[in-house]
């Protein structure tokens, strides 16, 4: 937190800064299950067509139920968004709203595809004939995953700023194309997007977990908790490749960042990594140390010379153990979800079934919150590893931050919002009445899980 | 070619289609709002649900395509406005989230006292955001935004052309909301709901034709740039207006009601576009002009190539909606 105030000028800087990164904070978890839900409702809704299995079609239509809600808050969290990049951010607005406005204006277009195509889908059910109904729900998802595409565009943009010259601090030369197609785009949208499957995939799965380590083992639950499941789980490991193409992406165009979500204070040959630990007085204590880790990580050599803190002056660092501590987290968090997934491969191998384990549930539960947390992670990394950067290396947050006074009571008023947004969705969402099972749903079969009284 | 008024162009055509798509939808809330008990407003309140229903959220992206054409095609006008207008675009912003999530969680609950919670928060939030909407349009076109940086907080909404801005809003899109359901109840056959509603159509298009002659007097004394400009070259689309609202009601009187559909439109149209007539060239009334505002060549035309592209693709999309909708395909069944 003193890193954090450490960089704070402007009287309300902290808050418009914790107001964004509130604001996005939320949206993104939301903005997750816009890109991925979408295509597993259809899954479901297609198998039931194909097979005539009705425990598919049940699972369609009570998803398609959450599905109306999140979209609901998705759409109004999002145009938050695009007030407070006025409201807290002009200066920055209107000196590079027109470099980077163009990814906007288009992923404007995949809003109107989603809104539209929302609205016929969850309201066409019983009135469209089936097939046109399916269909209608596939751009939905195509058109999320867009949005994410042309939004990290101009994050992308704010790491890596191309597309216009400085001329006497004026932007001249301006190349929107250019802007929108930098090169952090392309690591960034793929790891975001994979990141909003393995988000979704195991927030959908969780109250299927818990019925089934409650004992529950109707069909509905078993398939309720495979699809999404097996979804997240198979993007795992691509999601690592894509993690570590991001991380030699940023040693290349951003090595402050990196230096600080490593904790690595001296430009070195072989510079080692460290797990765990904090950074203190310029070095990691208590962590373990993997000598020539960083270098081969970083660069795929291990001799490979990596770009220190001390590269640049204090006041153009970012606070390094918010930095460094989240990046840890993310990977962390995402080396564990590998292990749950190799679980459930060697289950169904061995036995053609779920896992009996109790433990396995339990870790299944706690993966949704958990692929949050990485999630937000993900984002801390990247947004507080900028600065004090808002556009990296021309603009600082504190010349983009709005002169007004008193933008802490948008913040606090905003937070009480959230709070109760945040509230009220779960409440809802935990008591939508639950589309009719069919009354032939079965349990899978008679061996009991480990552990597991059939007392449900 | 002159790429920034075509822009401008373009930008009031998303305010104009905001207003008249989101607008009857904030109408409707305002009509759930004043519905009155439970089993009285039952029936208006469920034709305001299913119209609402299936279009708001298609209806709310124009608001996001006029910011976001706003920052990129204008992002001088952008900041200094934004930032001004801090606090009425916090309100409107909040009472996006609580008029777009109440509606949600309304259709999601069974029980009756979260429909009823909920459904408070959807209406009562319905009639908010217009209001601080419409007091942002006063603040611009009055001048009260600077060119550059931010300007006062409070004066530039706390002022007599904002609150006439706020309150013919709301008159607006109660009265677009009343002709938009009464037909929708007289296509279904519903007489009682359809004079429901061509009362309260004619009640409020009355109230607007009232407030806006009151506002002509208030601009006269607190804008005076547009209140010129209004009386002069933007005359025509004041009558035209005014011709448009009139016959509307002569319409509804008539029991017309898919042409009175199309004259209240006219009549808000016209109400967005004399607004526009009455600025040129100004974005920001008497003080940044479109052309200073604008932002650079290139952009401005990928902008363009951009909006036609995005219009090929979503157009179609957009009227089958809109279409589906009015047919009545989009409704749930009866067990749902
Ligand atoms: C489910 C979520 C999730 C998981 C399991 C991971 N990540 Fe991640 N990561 C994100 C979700 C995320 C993200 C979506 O939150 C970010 C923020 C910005 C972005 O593009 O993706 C991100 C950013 C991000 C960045 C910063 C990119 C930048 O600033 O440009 C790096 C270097 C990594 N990640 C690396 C990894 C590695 C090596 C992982 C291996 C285990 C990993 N991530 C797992
Ligand atoms: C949705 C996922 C995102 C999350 C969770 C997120 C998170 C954050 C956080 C934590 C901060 C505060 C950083 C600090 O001040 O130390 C921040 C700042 C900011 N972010 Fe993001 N961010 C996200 C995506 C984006 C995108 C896509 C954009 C723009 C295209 C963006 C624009 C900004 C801006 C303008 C700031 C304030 C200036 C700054 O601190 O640099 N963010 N964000
Ligand atoms: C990396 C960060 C982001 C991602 C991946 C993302 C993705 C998405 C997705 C998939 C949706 C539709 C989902 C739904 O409605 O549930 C959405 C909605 C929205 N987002 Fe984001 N978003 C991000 C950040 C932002 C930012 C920074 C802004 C604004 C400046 C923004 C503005 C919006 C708006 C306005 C909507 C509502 C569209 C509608 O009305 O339907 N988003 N976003």
């Amino acid at each position: 937190m003193t890193g954090l105030l450490a960089v704070v000028s402007a009287p309300d800087l902290l808050y418009a800064r914790q107001q964004m990164a509130l604001s996005l904070g939320w949206h993104i978890v939301i903005a997750c299950t816009g890109m991925a839900f979408p295509f597993l409702v259809m899954y479901a809704e297609w198998k039931g067509q194909r097979t005539g299995d009705p425990v598919y079609t049940a699972l369609a239509r009570q998803w398609s139920k959450v599905l109306a809600v999140l979209f609901a808050i998705g759409a109004v969290s999002g145009t938050i968004l695009s007030f407070e990049f006025g409201i807290l951010w002009p200066r920055w607005m209107a000196a590079y709203g027109d470099v980077m406005g163009l990814p906007f204006a288009i992923e404007g277009f995949a809003f109107f595809t989603e809104a539209i195509f929302v609205g016929i889908y969850l309201y066409g059910w019983d009135r469209l004939p089936p097939k046109v109904h399916l269909w209608s729900g596939v751009p939905i998802g195509i058109a999320g995953v867009a949005s994410a595409f042309f939004v990290v565009a101009a994050n992308g943009f704010m790491n890596t700023p191309t597309g216009f010259r400085l001329v006497n601090g004026h932007v001249v030369d301006v190349h929107p194309w250019a802007a929108l197609f930098n090169t952090s785009l392309w690591p960034e949208a793929t790891h975001m997007i994979l990141a909003a499957f393995i988000v979704t995939g195991y927030l959908v799965a969780m109250p299927h977990a818990l019925a089934l380590l409650r004992g529950n083992r109707e069909r509905y639950r078993r398939i309720g908790f495979l699809i999404p499941f097996v979804v997240a789980s198979a993007v795992v490991p691509l999601q690592i490749v894509a993690g570590d193409w991001a991380a030699r992406h940023v040693a290349v165009h951003q090595p402050v960042k990196l230096a600080a979500m490593e904790g690595l204070e001296r430009t070195e040959r072989g510079a080692p990594i460290h797990i765990g630990g904090v950074f203190i007085d310029g070095r990691v204590r208590f962590g373990i140390k993997i000598p020539d880790g960083l270098s081969f990580l970083a660069f795929h050599r291990t001799n490979a010379v990596v770009t220190g803190l001390e590269s640049v002056s204090p006041a153009d660092r970012p606070p390094v153990n918010v930095v460094r501590t989240a990046f840890q987290v993310m990977v962390a968090i995402g080396t564990a979800m590998l292990g749950l997934g190799l679980w459930l491969l060697l289950a169904w191998r061995r036995q053609r079934d779920l896992p009996r384990s109790r433990w396995f549930y339990r870790a299944a539960l706690v993966a949704g919150p958990a692929a949050v947390v990485a999630l937000e992670a993900g984002w801390i990394t990247t947004e507080v590893g900028r600065q004090p950067w808002i556009v990296y290396g021309v603009m600082r947050t504190r010349d983009a931050v709005s002169t007004a006074s008193g933008l802490r009571f948008g913040y606090f008023l905003l937070l009480v919002v959230y709070a109760a947004l945040t509230a009220a969705a779960v409440f809802v969402l935990r008591r939508l009445p639950r589309a009719d099972v069919p009354h032939d749903d079965v349990p899978h079969d008679d061996v009991p899980y480990d552990g597991v009284r059939s007392d449900a | 070619m002159r790429l920034a008024p075509t822009v401008a162009v373009v930008m009031f055509v998303g305010v104009t289609l905001y207003a008249l798509l989101a607008g009857a939808d904030f109408g409707g809330g305002f009509w759930d709002l004043i519905a009155g008990g439970d089993e009285r407003g039952a029936a208006p309140r469920d034709l305001i649900e299913h119209s609402v229903g299936p279009v708001w959220e298609a209806n709310h992206v124009w608001l996001i395509f006029v910011l976001v054409v706003m920052w990129t095609g204008f992002p001088r006008a952008f900041a200094p406005i934004m930032s001004t207008l801090a606090v009425p675009l916090t309100l409107a912003a909040i009472g996006i989230i609580l008029r777009g999530s109440g509606f949600a969680f309304r259709k999601a609950s069974i029980t009756l006292p979260t429909r009823r919670a909920f459904g408070a928060m959807f209406a009562a939030s319905s009639v908010l955001t217009p209001f601080f909407l419409g007091s942002v349009v006063g603040g611009v076109a009055s001048g009260r935004v600077p060119a550059v940086g931010t300007g006062s907080l409070l004066h530039s909404w706390l002022n007599p052309t904002s609150v006439l801005g706020g309150v013919l809003a709301v008159v607006v899109c109660a009265f677009l909301a009343a002709v938009y359901l009464a037909a929708d109840a007289h296509h279904q056959g519903d007489e009682a709901l359809t004079a429901y509603f061509r009362a309260r159509a004619i009640a409020s298009g009355v109230v607007a034709g009232v407030v806006a002659a009151v506002g002509i007097v208030v601009l006269h004394s607190d804008s005076r740039r547009l209140f010129a400009h209004l009386t002069g070259r933007a005359f025509p689309v004041l009558v035209a207006s005014a011709v448009a609202g009139i016959a509307t009601l002569m319409l509804l009187l008539r029991g017309r009601y898919s042409v009175a559909r199309i004259t209240a439109a006219a009549a808000v149209v016209s109400v967005v576009w004399g607004w526009a007539a009455g600025q040129y060239p100004y974005l920001i009334d008497g003080r940044l002009t479109i052309s200073q505002a604008a932002g650079a060549h290139a952009t401005l035309q990928a902008l363009l190539g951009a909006v036609a592209a995005g219009i090929v693709v979503i157009g179609p999309a957009l009227v089958w909606l809109l279409l589906l909708a009015r047919r009545g395909d989009l409704q749930p069944s009866p067990t749902d």
